[in-house]
């Protein structure tokens, strides 16, 4: 079967300072592969600075790759000029880390969920206020808050209502940068749950960016890791738990807190 | 509404100190209009005594500043000793040039830095930024008097433009048209260095502003939507940025003011700025008192105006300050 999303040898250079020369170049992505069948769960795990972001971005196509190939759908992304790209841009959504940068504080729920729409020109507006509800609807934000500024919700809610405008254009990837990452441990388990149930009800793929195997196991089918600018170990979930083959894998894993059975405390080993 | 009240409120409290300030300031100067009459031998003293006591200069300080508050109240703003008139309709003549002046170069410099400051940021780092960032620096550090000399040689040199004067000579016979043609080639020099004096900041500023802002999530999210790239910059970025370059509109209207009262006197426009420094020269006290504050009222309304605008641009104001 095809995959929905396939990205091979994908490099990304940024100029370092302010040098032109190509030596003093950095890679963020150095010959990334990767591929996400429709409706499955990718975690790509790795330090912080391996380049997760940046592929998420290229993914999206808010960065042009240096080179290499994105295909979704079997489309080629490059070729794309710029008003087809406008009308692709729907198929893949991100969340983003921080919930309270990325909602316009200026702007109430209902606003920010019907944005996508009105970019997009779709709907006329009573639609548009329907379609917005029952989003919030969807990621259970009561409707009494529909009316109240992104600044006056919680955290939790803010990532709730990223959720829900990620959701708008009825993706069929969205890549989750970090989106757990800044919240509290009770809300992250509600909000991963909530992924979960999207996922089975909508059949959406998720691109889950992590640092935080944990939460890769509990989401994702398969994970990768990666690690300055490549991919050095993926697989399906449990066998990369169960036998970490890289070094990166291993550092990574053993930064997770866990119990210790017969001494009940608490070590982070 | 309660922002707006307490901002107003903050206004006629600072344009009553600055009153007070001004008149004490210039009432405390040694001397005063009429002690030149003195080298007159023609003129008696005691003709001079009379002179102080018609315009009350034998009395105190505080009867003086009382009285003066009390014409003020019925719109009046004391009597000149050099024009032998009131005050006010003095005054009103020149603030009407001055306000043509700085009020053309304000929507003028603002129309120009929004686009030019929007476009610089949206290259950040990259060479037609740098290009803009270069040029405004160098503008930034000519003094205004030299640019306003500079403009002022080259309408000498090349006589394109009128040296000087609101309007030509012969100006009331004109047809509407020629009317309007004449005083804007008259306004062109003064405007120019106006706008070339204010534009480096104010660009500066909104490329700043802008940059900051343009590489916040929720813009990237609005990318992501499939926003068109211009209206990410205009209707969302700039927005975005909006507060600090309101205040800032409200601080460029006191600079645009202090660089016009300057402009005026090399490129003798007949505004406030000539007048004031007459009267400055000759101790005519109320004319001096008057045109601070009448200046002083142009700075606290562009202000007031800056509030206003900001209350109507973002929302979160509203509930910061009436919490519901």
């Amino acid at each position: 079967m095809r995959p929905l999303l396939k990205v091979e040898n994908l490099v990304k250079h940024y100029a370092a300072g302010r040098s032109t020369r190509s030596k003093d170049r950095l890679a963020a992505l150095d010959g990334v592969s990767l591929s996400i069948p429709s409706g499955e769960t990718l975690a790509l795990v790795g330090e912080s600075g391996s380049g997760k972001s940046t592929l998420a971005l290229c993914i999206a196509c808010l960065e042009t790759p240096t080179s290499g190939s994105i295909s979704f759908e079997g489309i080629d992304v490059a070729t794309l000029d710029e008003n087809q790209q406008r009308l692709f841009r729907p198929q893949i959504q991100l969340v983003f880390q921080d919930p309270a940068s990325s909602l316009n504080p200026r702007w109430t729920a209902l606003e920010i969920v019907s944005e996508p729409f009105l970019v997009q020109r779709r709907f006329t507006k009573p639609d548009r206020t329907v379609r917005a509800l029952q989003l919030l609807d969807r990621v259970a934000i009561p409707r009494k808050l529909a009316g109240r500024r992104a600044d006056e919700l919680s955290g939790g809610q803010k990532q709730r209502l990223a959720i829900a405008r990620a959701l708008a254009l009825e993706p069929k990837l969205i890549i989750l940068d970090e989106a757990l990452s800044a919240l509290d441990c009770s809300v992250q388990a509600l909000i991963a749950n909530l992924l979960l149930e999207l996922q089975a009800s909508l059949g959406l793929a998720y691109l889950f960016i992590t640092h935080d195997f944990a939460m890769a196991a509990h989401l994702a089918d398969r994970i990768a890791v990666m690690d300055r600018g490549r991919i050095v170990e993926s697989g399906p979930t449990e066998n990369i738990l169960r036998s970490p083959n890289h070094e990166a894998t291993r550092a990574l894993l053993a930064a997770v807190p866990r119990f210790i059975e017969s001494p009940s405390v608490l070590v982070t080993a | 509404m309660r922002y707006l009240l307490r901002r107003t409120l903050h206004a006629v409290f600072l344009l009553f100190g600055v009153s007070l300030l001004t008149f004490l300031f210039s009432a405390l100067t040694p001397g005063n209009y009429f002690d030149e009459m003195r080298l007159n031998p023609q003129i008696s003293p005691e003709s001079i005594a009379a002179l102080h006591t018609q315009y009350q200069l034998d009395r105190p300080l505080p009867v003086r500043y009382a009285h003066w508050l009390n014409a003020v109240a019925h719109g009046e703003l004391g009597f000149s000793f050099a024009y032998n008139s009131p005050v006010a309709p003095l005054l009103w003549v020149r603030a009407r040039n001055t306000l043509l002046l700085t009020v053309t170069a304000a929507l003028l410099a603002w129309l120009l830095a929004l686009p030019l400051g929007v476009w610089s940021a949206s290259r950040f780092g990259r060479v037609p930024d740098r290009v803009v960032s270069w040029t405004t620096a160098t503008l930034l550090v000519i003094p205004d008097l030299v640019l306003a000399l500079g403009l002022l040689i080259l309408a000498v040199r090349t006589g394109w433009f009128p040296t000087g004067g609101l309007v030509s000579v012969g100006y009331e016979e004109f047809s509407p048209l020629h009317k309007l043609g004449d005083l804007a080639l008259h306004m062109t020099l003064p405007v120019l260095a106006l706008v070339l004096a204010t534009l480096p900041m104010l660009v500066r500023h909104v490329r700043a502003s802008v940059a900051e802002v343009l590489d916040a999530p929720f813009l990237r999210a609005a990318l992501g939507h499939g926003i068109p790239h211009r209206k990410l910059l205009y209707g969302y970025a700039l927005r975005a940025a909006a507060n600090p370059l309101i205040s800032l509109f409200g601080f460029s209207v006191g600079t645009l003011l202090s660089g016009s009262l300057l402009v005026e006197v090399v490129m003798s426009w007949p505004g406030l700025g000539p007048l004031l420094l007459e009267s400055i020269l000759a101790r005519d006290l109320y004319v001096v008192i008057g045109g601070v504050l009448l200046s002083m009222i142009f700075l606290v309304a562009g202000n007031l105006f800056a509030d206003v605008l900001l209350y109507w641009a973002d929302p979160r104001i509203h509930t910061a300050v009436s919490p519901k």
